[in-house]
Parts: structure tokens; C-alpha cells; sequence
């Protein structure tokens, strides 16, 4: 997917002057974290199991290479096989080689943010294969050319009504005065229409939640069933997913298993956890021919062994994006990549470079809530600010902000010249505000005063005040 | 019968802050009372910024520098208190992180962190405050700043001593846990969102129907006081401190001599 990150401030710009979007926006942040809470309330090891998560991740990265190759001699033990992409481009050319072995036309495919990350769908459709989305939020977004706004919640940003439209636009073979005013109708009409793409698609590509190094099994949750369907129909079965999704047992999924549902929806489980375990054996009843799993790096493991590891504990479920004041306030796209919110703003500059995302993690305000639900205690903020430092040591943060701070810190580091200065500047300011008490426009402030006016200061320091009346001393 | 000689006054130094230090004098007046109500002798050594815009903007030399001044100021006191969580919350959470690279130093920094305070937690939890002598006519509604709810986890200390102020009553803000759109710099880097955050935030604040609006630091206090007196509204805004230490004698933040509502 191309990134439009650079461009934060003019996508924010453009986001909340959308109506439509601040509707969707308004609705989804009462409701999800609303949601989580309850779940959370009612079980009272939540806190102890977010512990437990965050030990499963740790100690799988810190043997991630152990554990990656133990999940690929199980794979391959249960007939299936393991590709290693290094780059997205690898990753696009191992699945379009094996689309051309199963000497595919169509493929169908369940939700999955890495496919979106490498931009698979563009290269398949590029080798003349029909592509389908089969998760409900993804076809619309498909039907839309749009890329999702949300990890979990692809398009969270539209109503039923744009839907709706979008289905009579696109589905000209249906009446035209048919009924979809209820969102059960859209999914009916959309489920029959992929009926057909599930029985004729020679592959089926899915993503992976967690993979299992003992089993070799790659795990999935949807709550509609599509990936199911998209994995067991299809002569070929790929996985295309990324290598920190490992965990050692199916004991640890599990445990993973029951942050992810409440972390994300507030559901106690998904409505649907579908295990893969190799092809189709003599005597299964269904289930593909060949089995797949992609692996992809994109820059993951230069994270390894820094700082920046802990964003790989990462289980995708959303619970940052869905309490951050700043996603709330301009969406999903705005960020300008595959992944947004505080997340994003923590791998986008991992995966595409500090230069190209350098907004992302400036565009917090640190408020902390992010941290405070994440199911596997990431310090989203702390790692945000890490990026701040590489900025700054890279001087790429623009000349005005680097001088404004500059000038306060030399100034902060000379008492005797905070004293004089601060002494001054406040008499002025106090002097000119005292009788209004606020400035509606002040120079240097625009920033500020463009939404708010600027409380005046009370004229002395409290230093100085206090000072004085320590001495008895009493200027006028 | 026990003679033991009476237990001395804790030295506490303010930790002014530079916005109270700047903006809001009145603030460090009554963490000074409060403070001296709860039985602490209280300094306040020379400081400037506790470096809080350095750190949050990457700037980690200038930060390490204004880290070491603060602790050189107050190593003399048995505790920093702070009428701010997120200035609070620097000294506790992020000076030892600052420092991490230099062990003396580092030392030095874990020993003030434990031994800083947010001040209304400081005066619950620390010292055992139960209530005040103050009393405000009004309806008031809090807004939990975020350094100090997630940081230090003051939620319910501000609320048991407001609950001691006589004639005021307190309307819970909705949301009242969502940043109000200050963030320190990300108020001028991001003017477009930390407007509608702040804007969302005004909105809730009159929901409540409440004329007064508190919370526990300058920052967010600055930005909401500024976003309603833009939008007109008549909503007084101070600093929780002031209420609890029963002294209203400066106007309302943002509010000149000439227009005093109360
Ligand atoms: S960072 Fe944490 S909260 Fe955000 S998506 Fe990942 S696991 Fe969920």
C-alpha cells in the first residue's frame, strides 16, 4: 500500500471536516470502549492475564527464531510448507507463484492486514486474477477501492446508508427497489453474491492471528465465518502472515485468545477460531489439497533486540485505536498507512522509515490511554517518544519547533536568565491582559489562539512573590 | 506513659512548576497552605522547568541537563510535591529513564522519584488528609488530567477533599477520563485536532450544567478555560487547589479584573 503518512496534517485536515466520517467517529468511541469495560468488569483475573500475555510474547521474542523454526518443521511434518519473504515484494511473488501452480483464476480471501501491508490484492489483479473479498468490511471496501480505516473494523468510517448505495451501485443485477435499509440486509446480499466465489475459487487466501510452534497450526478469529469458508473451499489454502505471530503452545494461544476477543470487541470469544492444521488428510471430510504459510519480515526483526521489540508483542486487536482521543478525532485513514492509531504510530516509522512517518508518533498527546488497555501492556507512548528522539537526532522535526524549544531549554538551563526573562515577560503580558484577563490573538501564538483565546499571566512570578513576602519586601 | 519526642515536619519542596511559576501564582500560594494545613514545612528552592517539553519532543540532552538541576534543588527534602501530575509524574517516571544511562546519576533519580507527589494525592495518601476548611457556593465538575489518573493514579483523592468544601457540590464530567486536546507541545504542532479534542471536551464540561470547572493542572486548565471563554461560555475555571485551599481571591483563570464573576 502506498503511504500517504507524510501527509498527516492535510489527511487530518481533510478528515474532520468530513461529516459523514464524524458521525461513524462519534458512535465508535463510546461504543467499543464501553464494550471492553464490561468484559473487562467481568472477569476478575483481566489484570493478571494481560500479565500472562505479555510473559507468552516476551519470552516467544526472545526465542523467536526457536520457535519460528520449531512451527515450520510442523508445518512441513503435516504436510504443508513454510515461505520466507524478507520484503513485501517477496512475499508478492511467492503467492503469485503459487496462484500460477494451482493455475488459479480467482482467489478468495479472509480479512488480513499484512496482505494489505504488502499490497497483494493491487500485484494479484495486476496477473489478471480475479480477487474477492470475502469479509463483509473488506468486499465494501473493495467495491469502494478504499483501504480499510481500522485493523479490526475495516470500514468503520462509512454509515449503512453509503453502503447501501454502494451495493445498488455495484450489484446492477439485483432489483433495484430492493430493501437494504438494515444492515442484516447487506450482509445477506453480500453473502449470496460470495457464495458463489467460495465454490469456484481455486485459492483461498487468509491472515493468521497466532501461529503454533508445537502444532504447526495457524490460527484465525472472524465473527462472520468467511475465513472458513475461504480456507477449506479452495483447492489451495495460503496463509500469508508475519513472523511475530508465533507462540509456542496451543495453552499460550488460548490464553492469547481470551485477551484478544475482550480487547477488541468486549466478546468473551469471537464467534468464530478456526485452527489449520496442514492440508486435508485420507480421511478428513474437507479441507484443502495443498497448505501454505507465508512468512513475512518487512523489517520486523531489525526490531528485535531494541527498544522497539516490545511493539512486537502486538496482538492487532485494536484496543489502542479504540480509546485514542487523536483516532477518534480524525479516523483511520488520516494516518496514511495500513496501520493507525497508536500502533501505527509506533510500526508505521519501523516499516516505512522515520522520515516518511515522522507525524505519526508527534500526533499524540500522551494521554496514556492507549497503555492503560493494551492487552499486552505495549508502552505505546514511551515507544512513540522514542521516535521523537531519532527525529530530533536526525534533525528532521521542522527548523520553527527545533528553535521554539531551543530557546526555552537554554533558558530553562540558566536560573539567573529564567528569572530575568520570565520576571519581564510576565509584567508585559500581565500588564496588557489584566483587565480582560485572556488575549484573543498574541504574536507567535497563532497556533493556540486560532481555536482558543490565551489566559494572561497575573503579572509577577510566583518565585518573585513568594519571595518577597518571605523578605517582608512588597513592590507595588 | 510514652515521651517520645513529637514526630518532626517533613521538609516539603514545591515543585512550583513553570506554568503556576508563569501563569498562575495563586496556585503555589495554596499548595503552600494546604501543604503547611498537613503539617509539612515547606521550601522552594530555585527552579525554572522540570524539562517536561524537552523529554515529550526528543530532546534528551537538554532534558538530562534540567533533570539534573531539579534534583541537585530539592536532594535537601524529604519530599518534591507538585500542584501538577504530569510535571509530577516526569520527576517520578521519567527521570530514571532519562538518567538510566548514567548509574549515579540514575541512583539520584530513583531516590526523588520516590519521594515525589502530585499534590492532592500527596495530601490523601501521604500525609492522611480527610477533608479541608473551605467552603465555595457552587457547582462544580473535575476533569482527571491524564499524567495524573495514569501515572500516579489520582482519581478519587481530589474528590474526597472536595467533598469536605462546604456549599459546593460536584457534577462528574462525562468522560471526563478523555484528554482534553493539550498534550503540551501538541497543542501548537497539531492545532486542527487538539481544537476539536478541546472543543468535544467544552461541550461535555456544559453538559454538566456546572459553573465551575476544576482539574489539577495548569496545562489543561490553560486549554479549557481558553476553548470556553472563545466559545462564550461563563464557565469559571480553576485549579482544584485554589478551591480546596479556600482561596478564591484571583479571578478565574483567563478572566481579567475587569469582568470578576465572583
Ligand atoms: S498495541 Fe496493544 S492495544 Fe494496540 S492493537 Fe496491539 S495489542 Fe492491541
Amino acid at each position: 500500500m502506498r503511504s500517504t503518512a507524510h501527509a498527516f496534517k492535510e489527511n487530518a485536515r481533510t478528515a474532520m471536516a468530513d461529516p459523514d466520517l464524524t458521525k461513524a467517529l462519534t458512535k465508535f468511541k463510546t461504543g467499543f470502549p464501553l464494550k471492553r469495560a464490561q468484559a473487562v468488569a467481568a472477569l476478575p483475573e483481566f489484570e493478571a492475564l494481560r500479565d500472562a500475555g505479555k510473559a507468552i510474547k516476551d519470552h516467544t521474542l526472545a526465542h523467536l527464531d526457536l520457535y519460528l523454526e520449531v512451527f515450520e518443521q510442523n508445518v512441513r511434518a503435516r504436510g504443508g510448507h513454510v515461505h520466507w519473504a524478507r520484503t513485501a515484494a517477496e512475499a508478492k511473488e511467492i503467492i503469485l507463484r503459487l496462484c500460477r501452480e494451482a493455475g488459479a483464476k480467482m482467489v478468495t480471501k479472509g480479512k488480513s492486514m499484512v496482505s494489505e501491508e504488502v499490497g497483494l490484492n493491487t500485484a494479484l489483479e495486476a496477473e489478471g486474477l480475479e480477487v474477492v473479498e470475502t469479509d463483509l468490511g473488506e468486499y465494501i471496501l473493495q467495491i469502494r477501492k478504499e483501504a480499510p480505516s481500522h485493523i479490526i473494523a475495516p470500514a468503520l468510517h462509512l454509515s449503512k446508508e453509503q453502503v447501501a448505495d454502494d451495493f445498488r451501485r455495484v450489484h446492477t443485477h439485483l432489483a433495484s427497489d430492493r430493501k437494504l435499509s438494515e444492515p442484516a440486509d447487506l450482509l445477506t446480499e453480500a453473502r449470496v453474491l460470495l457464495r458463489d466465489k467460495f465454490l469456484n475459487a481455486e485459492v483461498g487466501i487468509t491472515g493468521a492471528n497466532f501461529l503454533i510452534a508445537e502444532t504447526g497450526s495457524t490460527v484465525i478469529v472472524t465473527n462472520e465465518g468467511n475465513g472458513d469458508l475461504t480456507q477449506t473451499l479452495a483447492k489451495t489454502h495460503i496463509v500469508l502472515t508475519s513472523i511475530e505471530k508465533v507462540v509456542p503452545t496451543l495453552e499460550d494461544a488460548s490464553t492469547l485468545l481470551r485477551l484478544l476477543a475482550r480487547s477488541a470487541t468486549g466478546q468473551e470469544f469471537s464467534t468464530y477460531t478456526t485452527f489449520s492444521t496442514g492440508p486435508r488428510r485420507a480421511d478428513d471430510l474437507d479441507g484443502p489439497e495443498a497448505f501454505h504459510v507465508v512468512l513475512l519480515d518487512n523489517g520486523r526483526s531489525a526490531l528485535l533486540g531494541t527498544e522497539m521489540q516490545e511493539a512486537l508483542r502486538c496482538i492487532r486487536c485494536g484496543a489502542c485505536m479504540n480509546h485514542c482521543p487523536v483516532y477518534h478525532a480524525v479516523g483511520g485513514h488520516a494516518y496514511g498507512w495500513v496501520y493507525p492509531g497508536p500502533i501505527g504510530a509506533v510500526v508505521d516509522p519501523a516499516l516505512l522509515g522515520i522520515a516518511e512517518a515522522r507525524h505519526l508518533p508527534n500526533a499524540s498527546t500522551f494521554c496514556g490511554r492507549c497503555e492503560s488497555v493494551c492487552p499486552v501492556r505495549i508502552p505505546l507512548p514511551k515507544l512513540m517518544r522514542l521516535w521523537r528522539e531519532k527525529e530530533f537526532e536526525g534533525k528532521l522535526s521542522p527548523p520553527a519547533q527545533r528553535w521554539g524549544l531551543g530557546v526555552w531549554a537554554f533558558v530553562a538551563r540558566r536560573p539567573g536568565l529564567y528569572r530575568l526573562a520570565t520576571g519581564l515577560g510576565m509584567r508585559v503580558l500581565g500588564m496588557a491582559g489584566a483587565k480582560r484577563g485572556r488575549f484573543r490573538s498574541l504574536p507567535l501564538a497563532g497556533a493556540w489562539t486560532a481555536a482558543r483565546d490565551f489566559p494572561a499571566p497575573a503579572g509577577k512570578t510566583f518565585q518573585e512573590l513568594y519571595k518577597a513576602r518571605r523578605t517582608g519586601v512588597h513592590h507595588g | 506513659m510514652n515521651s517520645f519526642p513529637e514526630k518532626p515536619r517533613p521538609r516539603v519542596g514545591l515543585l512550583v512548576t513553570c506554568l503556576v511559576d508563569l501563569f498562575r501564582p495563586s496556585v503555589g500560594f495554596s499548595a503552600v497552605k494546604l501543604l503547611e494545613d498537613a503539617g509539612c514545612d515547606v521550601v522552594v528552592p530555585e527552579q525554572t522547568c522540570c524539562g517536561q517539553p524537552a523529554w515529550n519532543s526528543g530532546d534528551r540532552a537538554d532534558t538530562v541537563a534540567l533533570a539534573k538541576a531539579v534534583i541537585q534543588a530539592f536532594e535537601g527534602c524529604d519530599y518534591v510535591v507538585a500542584p501538577s501530575g504530569s510535571c509530577a509524574g516526569m520527576l517520578r517516571k521519567h527521570y530514571p529513564e532519562a538518567l538510566a544511562d548514567e548509574p549515579d546519576w540514575a541512583q539520584r533519580a530513583h531516590f526523588l522519584a520516590r519521594r515525589t507527589h502530585e499534590l492532592v494525592s500527596f495530601l490523601v495518601d501521604v500525609r492522611g488528609m480527610r477533608g479541608v476548611q473551605a467552603s465555595y457556593p457552587g457547582t462544580v465538575t473535575y476533569h482527571d488530567s491524564c499524567s495524573g489518573l495514569r501515572e500516579l493514579g489520582v482519581k478519587a483523592q481530589p474528590r474526597e477533599l472536595l467533598a469536605s468544601v462546604k456549599g459546593l457540590s460536584l457534577t462528574e464530567l462525562p468522560e471526563a477520563e478523555v484528554c482534553c486536546g493539550f498534550g503540551g507541545t501538541f497543542c501548537v504542532k497539531y492545532p486542527d485536532i487538539s481544537a476539536k479534542m478541546v472543543s468535544d471536551k467544552a461541550a461535555h464540561i456544559t453538559s454538566t450544567g456546572a459553573d465551575t470547572l476544576l482539574a489539577g493542572d495548569m496545562g489543561c486548565l490553560m486549554n479549557m478555560a481558553g476553548r470556553l471563554q472563545r466559545l462564550g461560555s461563563p464557565v469559571k475555571v480553576r485549579h482544584v487547589a485554589e478551591v480546596l485551599a479556600g482561596d478564591i481571591s484571583a479571578p478565574p483563570i483567563g478572566q481579567g479584573e475587569g469582568e470578576i464573576t465572583r
